[in-house]
């Protein structure tokens, strides 16, 4: 009783330093967004229009550009810290904060729905491989997840694009639509795209850690004891197998996250990673800071929290 | 089973241990152990072909990469060159004033005069009596309703002009030409007729001449048929040789994919293995600020180091990658080294060799150094696929290499416009970004068993 207490405080313990820690993370992704902005050469009030220089003087201000840098600092982390990211300069009636509200939970679906896809997919496939290590399906799948994970999230979108109009054209009518998003039929294929490439990793994870457990005593125990294959395979290998696939889901967050950003292009998603480009395009600067310091907290956090699901599934888990 | 045992001396001298064959060093079992992997040997010889392809290839095949071919646009590979040459286009004078309809009207209302060709079509019709125009149209496809007739070219005010002469970017295809009456309001009649034409490419005699197609030259070139510039892999959406721009794109993905990690590994050995030296609180500090860097969004990173290092027109933007990619990419190196000095240091035989009298300097260079190397090398193995996927994402979004120079991943970007149409263009670069990625990988494998000592059981 009192070991886990002391156990249940060591968790609190290490929760609040890794949040502490996040957040001290979070700062300095703020801070070094400002300055590596501030030194991008050109100005965000540069146009292809020749300004004036009292207009320029007047916008300057308008923006506080014309104030000193560590103040400037100071104002972009007292808003940012109240939540506020500022106004876009290439579309000047928008909030930064309203670009991220409206598009970032699109993103969150598709990278939701892919994170699901390819944790099944992974935790399926590599049991499978496992299974049958050396067998055909082995062979067969092993093969497949060295394509997935040496073609690039944008040829697999290419041709998932092309063969979704493929398909359409040869029914005559629209089986799933080609681009878009609005409906669930639209997240079908750019989510699928999305998890490839995690799919592919995850199953070599999975595959490898399920033959690591092959050798370990607690299966030969139980299969000694005369368990139910089944019970075997569910209780002992895959409980135990999926642990590593669990900790790799965090990192694997951050690789959906940016591969969203071609998926989203090349399916004409309305999602942030979208508008990162664009604006990445067209040298908008408060959104780019905006949206680099959001997707660094969001990154950082996730990991967090998947370390922290960890400690709470795996007792084994050291806290420290 | 004999009862008794008699002991005898034997002879002790001989019998001491002869070696048969020389001992092998770490370097040369493990190149042993790679051999005899098939997969892995196969895979050195691709990552050596497309070394040959990319550092060889633009000296065999010398075509600039640039220069565009504008009779050959999205052309597949295999497409037929052929081109007639004939004599410069000459403005068709007789529209205005030909009305006598030619002899073949009396049963088409729509005909073509002369030839079709690239440089002109030329089409009449029969005059419709109630009209008061006429409008042309050319489709690429049948009509299958008279709203579906293809691209307007012109619209005809003139009821005594009942000729059209189309020289609006004409490709060696078939064309369906439809001309459809005007009533008085400009509303199209019923009237209308459609015609297949199939045109033939054909090069003026001074262009032939001027690009070298024909060894001849003057008029007697008139008439012959020449045979266009060879591209093997077809050309992309400017009509710029699509094998000159691989072997040049080649040029830039694998000098990031293979320079970017060896100089981030290089950085990462150094700053790893004084954290591992240092220890103690050194050691943290570092080590904490490798965390950070590890913290940070890497590809949101990449463009901002590419805005900050930004390209003067003119330049390639290569450089700016390097310089990004080693910035961000350097700790997971510097970890990895970190964590193999801090557990070298206090394996048995550095003590062995330091009780010995070795110097810092030896056990770095003889033992340290050669210890990680194997690791190292099986890093910088995957490395490459890495620094060949943010290259090819950061091209493709636009914020990579500066056009016109071509790299894999723009040329990815270019190709997935024309898809549908042209998918050559994607294709090949796709194929090759995806080639060298497979065998880099199949080469890391095969590094990391031939050189780790933990797998030799197996």
């Amino acid at each position: 009783m009192a070991n886990s207490r002391t156990n249940k405080h060591a968790y609190v313990r290490y929760a609040v330093i890794r949040l502490i820690q996040g957040a001290i993370t979070v700062w300095l992704i703020a801070t070094a967004t400002f300055f590596a902005m501030h030194n991008v050469p050109g100005d965000p009030l540069m146009d292809e229009k020749a300004v004036s220089p009292e207009i320029r003087k007047n916008l300057q201000a308008k923006y506080g550009l014309d104030r000193p840098l560590l103040e400037q600092y100071g104002i972009y982390l007292s808003n940012m810290i109240r939540g506020d990211f500022g106004i876009s300069y290439a579309q000047e009636n928008r909030r930064v904060n309203d670009i991220i509200r409206e598009h970032f939970p699109v993103s969150a679906i598709l990278g939701v729905l892919s994170i699901v896809f390819a944790a099944l997919g992974g935790i399926l496939f590599g049991a499978l491989t496992a299974i049958n290590r050396n067998r055909l399906p082995d062979i067969v799948i092993m093969f497949l997840v060295i394509m997935g994970i040496s073609v690039p999230s944008f040829v697999f979108a290419a041709l998932g694009q092309m063969t979704l109009v493929n398909v359409n054209a040869f029914f005559g009518t629209s089986i799933l639509p080609v681009a878009g998003w609005g409906s669930v039929s639209h997240m079908i294929m750019p989510s699928l795209i999305l998890g490839l490439g995690t799919m592919a990793f995850l199953t070599r994870l999975m595959r490898s850690s399920m033959l690591e457990i092959d050798n370990a005593d607690y299966l030969r125990t139980a299969i000694s004891k005369g368990l139910p294959p089944t019970r075997i395979f569910l209780r002992h290998q895959l409980r135990n197998a999926i642990l590593p696939v669990i900790t790799v889901l965090g990192p694997s967050i951050a690789a959906i996250t940016t591969g969203g950003f071609v998926v989203e292009l090349v399916f004409a998603i309305p999602g942030l990673g979208r508008y990162f480009v664009q604006a990445v395009q067209q040298s908008d600067y408060t959104v780019i800071m905006g949206t680099t310091v959001f997707y660094g907290a969001f990154l950082v956090f996730m990991v967090i929290v998947v370390d922290l699901l960890y400690g709470l599934v795996d007792p084994r888990v050291r806290l420290d | 089973m004999e009862a008794s045992f008699s002991f005898e001396r034997t002879e002790t001298i001989a019998r001491a241990v002869t070696t048969t064959r020389p001992s092998l060093t770490y370097w040369q079992d493990a190149w042993r152990r790679f051999k005899a992997n098939p997969r892995s040997l196969i895979s050195l010889y691709i990552v050596a072909a497309i070394g040959l392809f990319t550092l060889v290839g633009p000296w065999v095949w010398t075509i600039n990469p640039m220069q565009q071919d504008l009779d050959q646009i999205s052309v597949p590979p295999g497409a037929d060159r052929r081109a007639r040459v004939v004599e410069p286009h000459v403005r068709w004078a007789t529209t205005e004033t030909n009305n006598t309809t030619p002899s073949t009207m009396s049963t088409t209302p729509l005909a073509v005069i002369g030839e079709a060709t690239t440089q002109a079509v030329r089409l009449a019709w029969k005059p419709v009596a109630a009209a008061s125009g006429y409008r042309v149209y050319r489709g690429i496809a049948e009509p299958t309703s008279p709203d579906a007739l293809g691209l307007p070219l012109t619209d005809i005010v003139n009821t005594k002009i009942t000729g059209f002469e189309d020289r609006l970017d004409l490709k060696p295809r078939t064309y369906f030409y439809s001309v459809v009456a005007l009533g008085s309001e400009g509303f199209e009649l019923r009237e209308h007729a459609t015609l297949a034409v199939k045109v033939i490419r054909v090069i003026t005699v001074n262009e032939a001449i001027a690009r070298g197609l024909s060894q001849r030259d003057g008029p007697s070139l008139i008439g012959e048929t020449v045979y266009l510039d060879f591209h093997p892999l077809g050309t992309d959406y400017l009509g710029r040789d699509m094998l000159a721009r691989l072997m040049h794109g080649a040029r830039v993905s694998l000098f990031i994919g293979i320079v970017a990690p060896f100089l981030y590994v290089l950085v990462g050995i150094l700053y790893g293995s004084i954290a591992g030296f240092a220890a103690g609180r050194w050691d943290q500090l570092l080590m904490r600020f490798a965390d950070f860097v590890v913290a940070l969004p890497f590809l949101l990173f990449m463009i901002l180091f590419k805005m900050i290092f930004n390209t003067e027109p003119g330049e390639s933007g290569i450089f700016a990658m390097l310089l990004a990619m080693i910035l961000l990419s350097w700790p997971a190196t510097a970890r990895l080294v970190r964590g193999q000095i801090l557990q070298i240091r206090e394996e048995a035989y550095i003590g062995a060799s330091r009780l010995l009298g070795a110097g810092s300097m030896y056990l770095i260079l003889r033992h340290m150094i050669p210890n990680t190397m194997g690791v190292i090398l099986v890093t910088l193995t995957f490395a490459v696929p890495g620094a060949i996927f943010t290259e090819a994402f950061l091209s493709f979004i636009g914020m990579g290499v500066a056009p016109p120079n071509p790299s894999w991943g723009s040329m990815c970007n270019e190709g997935i416009k024309t898809m549908l149409t042209a998918p050559h263009e994607l294709v090949f670069p796709a194929v090759f970004i995806s080639l060298t990625v497979l065998v880099f990988n199949l080469l890391g494998d095969g590094l990391r068993d031939a050189l780790d000592t933990r797998m030799r059981s197996d």
